[in-house]
């Protein structure tokens, strides 16, 4: 038995200049992150406060973190792809095959995986237990075992660039392609490990979610005077807690058959692939709808808060959301209508997919009519929810237009494709990530991001993503497949062109977005949000201070109904009520147990990719004892005394009326 | 006013569930801590249904796709499935018992309770791992075909939730010694008892749909 299982030197591409230079350049940049914390002493407040915090703001803040970072690598990949075909017509262009299939496949999963899904988790993590009104989610430490697991995860697909491989099977590894005989090296492995310890992760997150949306909200916070945002979330988790084992499972028959031998998807023996494919769908077209649900959470509070009116039709929109999120479990065939299984079942899938666009059309009307009639402020996040409009709803009728069988038949595979999903995840769950970034940017950190490079960021992107996805319907049309290394059609090449273009200037955009987050925080003081109400919001998050106490409220709200704070406002009992009476508050105590826990499962996944069973078996058995020592814990909370309750809340209300902060005190 | 500490969701206490004020539903506030942690326990379990669930329909999709290797028939023995069912049925009942003596606070009856769960736990997977290395020692391990690939993958499965169980099952145990009746070692007996009596449940499935009907194809 080798020591290092299957790995040496060999798994190092030290002949290949990209990957060596990118992680070069990662490596270099960690370093000097890494250096920089150490050499200020900053490191022993980054473990205290960050590392080791179950405060869910925080963990919120990290999610959103891991999330643009990511973002930088999925569009770097995205950037390489659009350049090699630009170039590659009648040549090999500039990435080999094999480099340019993990490149696709990387894109994919990182953007999914560890973009999208990190930024939106991230927001409700941030917001919803501020828009309900409490202290924190159900469970804190979970929380944090959940964030680390994800960066885990993220950890992983990135060692695969400098340490061995990643898939080249695209983001979902569609066997036979995928299993061993067609797929010997480590790339598959890479991509199942990282999504199976992240997807641990996101379970946990949905479990967590779900029970602090049913059992822990203000007094008064009836379901349908939960804001509209909470609904989404609850949508989306109840589907997380119901989809996302459906893909461990899948997932790990694929590891059975890669590892042991086993036979359920081979070629030979009775294997049977198209079941990976309705087994990874009926996971994966939920997970669509995960992503997408809360982004119209994020539209519905940012669409009333700029209109300044009440969402227009609040119920129908909560029955439009749990409709959307029972039927995205009956359409999960519309992802392989060529497969054969006949004309009757396509019919069916094809109808159930055009019924599932009712009830989202139905939330785009109610989102134009709380825009009409209101005093209409066009903000960054507003920009952000009307491109938002304009792009899904185009998204959306390419999107029933495959759901036409007979058309599928002829545009599956294609870049029509590509280009459809690009419009809805782009136009609808990014949009919705940035929208939401910018509306709760003030509440989380207690100043404002920089208007006009906020402006200017979304006109790149939404010219941008125009210029960039408009071709691709063109090129799909034209008969140009997806995930084409070349291509031998010169009539495609313009067209190629501009899709390249489209994507420098979406390069610009993120740059504007690098710029505001820089200026932002360097003219901080004058971008000061001193009432914690920056935007005349209506829900919970904006009656408490920005940043919020790490208690969130120092006396939980009293709910009266939709709209909770504006009530209040309206009402004036945020002024006019004689100061309550503070009590002591129990908050939980930081818990390293999520950091220590992801370290032994990132040590366990390394080992699993590279075969070392026995470091395997010590990263197992250390998260399990990492859990016991959890479990062995005597002080689990800490008290906050009445007095600095009432000294912080004081302090936050005179700060909200204005009056100089030492006056009260 | 009144009604706004009562349901602090971070307080330890061990708040009656009967009549309390606070039943998470949005009139009293947020739901005491031993109901969240049920309820979440309980979410838990479903999602967990749910990754069965996806391992039933591989198995229900490759039951016939024997690949000239045996089928159900061949293979299973009843007597042996039997025998399992009725260790694992009694583990339950002992887990009941257990969680019944943590209620009454009685340390004793506990440990007897749980030991006594151990042991028949162990023993059905005893019986498992047998049925197993038998098989495989045939030449009819789950390399053989994809419907023994099912079968094993189903099974053992559940298998591993159990030896899990047992592993969670003696980390309760020493933590009652080390710590005693507290409210949290309580709701962590509430969560175990809950997951034992869940994969019953599972088993009752896999007993029916694997063994009752491959046996009888």
């Amino acid at each position: 038995m080798k020591l290092l299982g299957n790995l040496d030197w060999s798994a190092i591409p030290l002949d290949q200049p990209i990957p060596m230079a990118a992680s070069g350049v990662v490596a270099l940049g960690i370093t000097a992150v890494l250096g920089w914390v150490v050499l200020t002493g900053r490191l022993p407040y980054l473990w205290r406060e960050w590392i080791t915090s179950v405060d869910h703001k925080r963990i919120g803040v990290m999610y959103c973190l891991l999330a643009l970072v990511m973002l930088l690598r999925g569009f770097s990949d995205a950037i390489m792809m659009r350049s090699q075909q630009a170039f590659a017509l009648n040549s090999g262009g500039y990435l080999p095959p094999e480099h340019y299939d993990q490149v696709f496949s990387a894109h994919g999963t990182i953007m999914i995986f560890f973009v999208a899904m990190p930024f939106l988790i991230g927001l409700m993590n941030f917001v919803l237990p501020l828009q309900l009104g409490v202290r924190d989610v159900a469970f804190p430490t979970l929380n944090s075992v959940s964030f680390w697991l994800t960066a885990t995860g993220a950890l992983l697909v990135n060692i695969s660039l400098v340490i061995g491989e990643f898939a080249r099977t695209g983001w979902l590894p569609y066997p036979p392609l995928s299993e061993l005989r067609y797929s010997p090296g480590v790339g598959v492995d890479y991509y199942l490990w990282a999504l199976q310890i992240s997807g641990v992760g996101t379970l946990l997150t949905g479990i967590n979610f779900v029970t602090t949306i049913l059992k822990l909200r203000a007094p008064g916070m009836g379901y349908l005077r939960m804001p509209m945002f909470c609904w989404t979330a609850l949508a989306s988790n109840l589907l997380i807690v119901a989809a996302f084992p459906i893909l461990t499972a899948t997932l790990a028959m694929l590891i059975l058959d890669r590892y042991l031998g086993f036979h359920f998807f081979t070629n030979e023996a009775g294997g049977n692939m198209m079941m990976f494919v309705n087994l990874i769908w009926a996971w994966g077209h939920p997970e669509v709808y995960i992503l997408i649900l809360p982004a119209f959470g994020v539209f519905s509070e940012v669409v009333s808060t700029f209109s300044a009116k009440p969402l227009f039709g609040y119920r129908s929109m909560v029955i439009a959301t749990m409709a959307i999120c029972l039927l995205s479990f009956m359409v999960w065939l519309h992802h392989f209508f060529t497969m054969g299984a006949g004309a009757d079942v396509n019919a069916f899938f094809g109808v159930m997919s055009m019924i599932i666009a009712v009830p989202t059309g139905v939330k785009v009307f109610n989102w134009l009519f709380t825009i009409y009639g209101g005093r209409v402020r066009f903000t960054a996040p507003m920009l952000w929810a009307i491109g938002f409009m304009i792009t899904f709803v185009i998204g959306g009728m390419t999107g029933v237009l495959l759901a036409v069988p007979p058309a599928d038949f002829v545009l599956h595979n294609s870049l029509f494709l590509v280009a459809h999903f690009h419009n809805v995840i782009i136009g609808g769950v990014l949009f919705g990530a940035f929208a939401g970034y910018a509306y709760w940017f003030p509440k989380a950190f207690g100043f404002r991001l920089h208007e006009g490079l906020g402006q200017a960021a979304f006109w790149c992107w939404f010219v941008g993503f125009y210029i960039a996805f408009m071709p691709l319907y063109v090129l799909g049309l034209m008969g140009m497949t997806r995930r084409l290394q070349h291509y031998d059609v010169p009539e495609w090449r313009p067209w190629t062109w501009i899709a390249m273009a489209g994507a420098v200037v979406i390069l610009i955009g993120i740059c504007c977005q690098i710029a505001q987050l820089v200026v932002s925080i360097r003219r901080r003081e004058s971008l000061r949000d001193v009432t914690g109400d920056p935007w005349d919001g209506r829900s919970l998050e904006w009656s408490t201070a920005s940043p919020p106490p790490e208690f969130n409220f120092a006396v939980l709200p009293d709910v009266h109904g939709e709209d909770a704070y504006w009530n209040m406002k309206q009402r004036a009992l945020d002024e006019a009520a004689a100061e309550p009476a503070y009590e002591a508050i129990e908050m939980p105590r930081n818990s390293p147990t999520g950091f220590v826990c992801a370290f032994f499962a990132t040590v366990m996944g390394f080992a699993l990719i590279w075969h070392i069973w026995w470091l395997a078996i010590a990263g197992l058995l250390g998260a399990w004892a990492t859990f016991v020592v959890f479990a062995w814990r005597d002080h689990t909370e800490r008290e906050i005394p009445a007095d600095e309750v009432a000294r912080i809340d004081r302090a936050n209300l005179a700060s909200r009326r204005g009056a100089p902060r030492e006056a009260v005190t | 006013v009144s009604a706004v500490h009562a349901g602090d969701p971070n307080r330890v206490a061990d708040l009656p569930i009967e009549g309390g004020e606070a039943p998470g539903r949005g009139r009293g506030g947020p739901a005491p801590v031993r109901i969240v942690v049920g309820y979440g326990f309980w979410i838990f379990i479903l999602s967990d249904m749910v990754m069965f669930s996806a391992f039933f329909a591989a198995y229900a999709v490759l039951a016939d796709a024997t690949a000239g290797g045996p089928a159900g028939k061949q293979i299973f023995d009843l007597g042996n499935v039997a025998v399992e069912t009725a260790c694992l049925l009694a583990s339950s009942f002992a887990c009941g018992l257990a969680s019944l003596a943590a209620g009454a606070r009685r340390q004793l009856w506990f440990h007897l309770a749980m030991a006594a769960t151990f042991v028949l736990g162990a023993g059905f997977l005893g019986l498992e791992l047998k049925e197993f290395a038998d098989l495989a020692a045939k030449g009819d391990g789950p390399q053989r075909s994809a419907f023994l690939s099912a079968f094993f993958t189903l099974v053992g499965c559940h298998g591993a939730h159990i030896t899990a169980g047992l592993l969670w099952l003696l980390t309760m145990m020493a933590q009652v010694v080390a710590k005693g009746f507290r409210a949290d070692i309580l709701r962590r007996i509430l969560c175990f008892t809950l997951f034992w009596h869940a994969l019953d449940i599972i088993w009752v499935a896999i007993f029916t749909m694997v063994y009752l009907i491959g046996a009888g194809r």
